[in-house]
């Protein structure tokens, strides 16, 4: 079987997720599954301006991109998608969308799941916080909660 | 020489986004590496004082502690990321 088609792209602009969705099952009949993901810029409070997202350009797709192919390689997917934003970014406004293709629900789900738990921890991309009042905050720390959560996917 | 890249607060504490710099022989690993920027300045050592959370990237590809150099062309500091 011809490998399945994987869609990387890092960029400042936002994203049609229904139309990105639309264009991954656009023509085909042996796809019985989608399972989209979108993460969105969230506010604790109302002091949060923006969370600004760096990124180490170059490796942060190279990055993405293996994560989905080993997503293909684990389960029998159809097609992979991860659009990822980067620049400053309001709360309540898209951040990233990770969808997968399957003939089935169970590899839909758990390739999309493993792609957003590898992509948190693996892919090249850090948040700054930004305040209402102009002023900047502080790096986002990673959590231990997130590396906890690959540890799931281990191959035993 | 070896181009180093920074991002996030590796490059604001080094008030930098890149460098390139000659490495010594001795500086095999990506261990050797983080000793060799410690003597640096201040600017360096204050940021080694981190090094258990700075992640390296050797070529665009994610190296731990103990993996070589090489011929490498560009590595980059990081700290763990928080994308998503």
């Amino acid at each position: 079987m011809a490998e399945p088609p994987v869609i990387v792209r890092i960029q400042a602009e936002d994203f049609n997720g229904e139309a990105e969705i639309a264009a991954l099952t656009d023509g085909r009949t042996d796809i019985g599954a989608v399972v989209s993901f979108t993460g969105l810029c969230r506010a604790d409070g109302d002091s949060l301006a923006a969370l600004e997202l760096e990124h180490y350009p170059g490796m942060a797709e190279a990055q993405i991109r293996r994560i989905a192919q080993e997503a293909c390689r684990r389960w029998p997917l159809y097609g992979v998608l991860a659009i990822h934003r980067f620049g400053k970014i309001a709360p309540g406004e898209q951040i990233v969308l990770v969808a997968a293709t399957s003939a089935h629900r169970q590899a839909a789900f758990d390739g999309a799941n493993f792609m957003m738990d590898f992509l948190k921890t693996e892919a090249p991309f850090w948040k700054k916080e930004h305040w209402v009042d102009g002023s900047a905050g502080e790096w986002v720390s990673a959590k231990d909660a997130d590396d906890e959560a690959k540890k799931r996917w281990a191959e035993r | 020489m070896v181009k180093l890249v920074y991002f996030a607060w590796v490059r604001e504490r080094l008030n930098k986004s890149s460098e390139e710099i000659e490495l010594p022989e001795t500086v095999e690993t990506v261990g050797d590496l983080l000793d060799h920027l410690a003597e640096r300045g201040d600017a360096y050592a204050d940021l080694m004082s981190h090094r258990n959370t700075i992640r390296v990237a050797i070529d665009q590809e994610h190296a731990d502690r103990s993996e070589r150099i090489g011929n490498a062309s560009e590595i980059a500091l990081f700290p763990p990321m928080t994308g998503g």
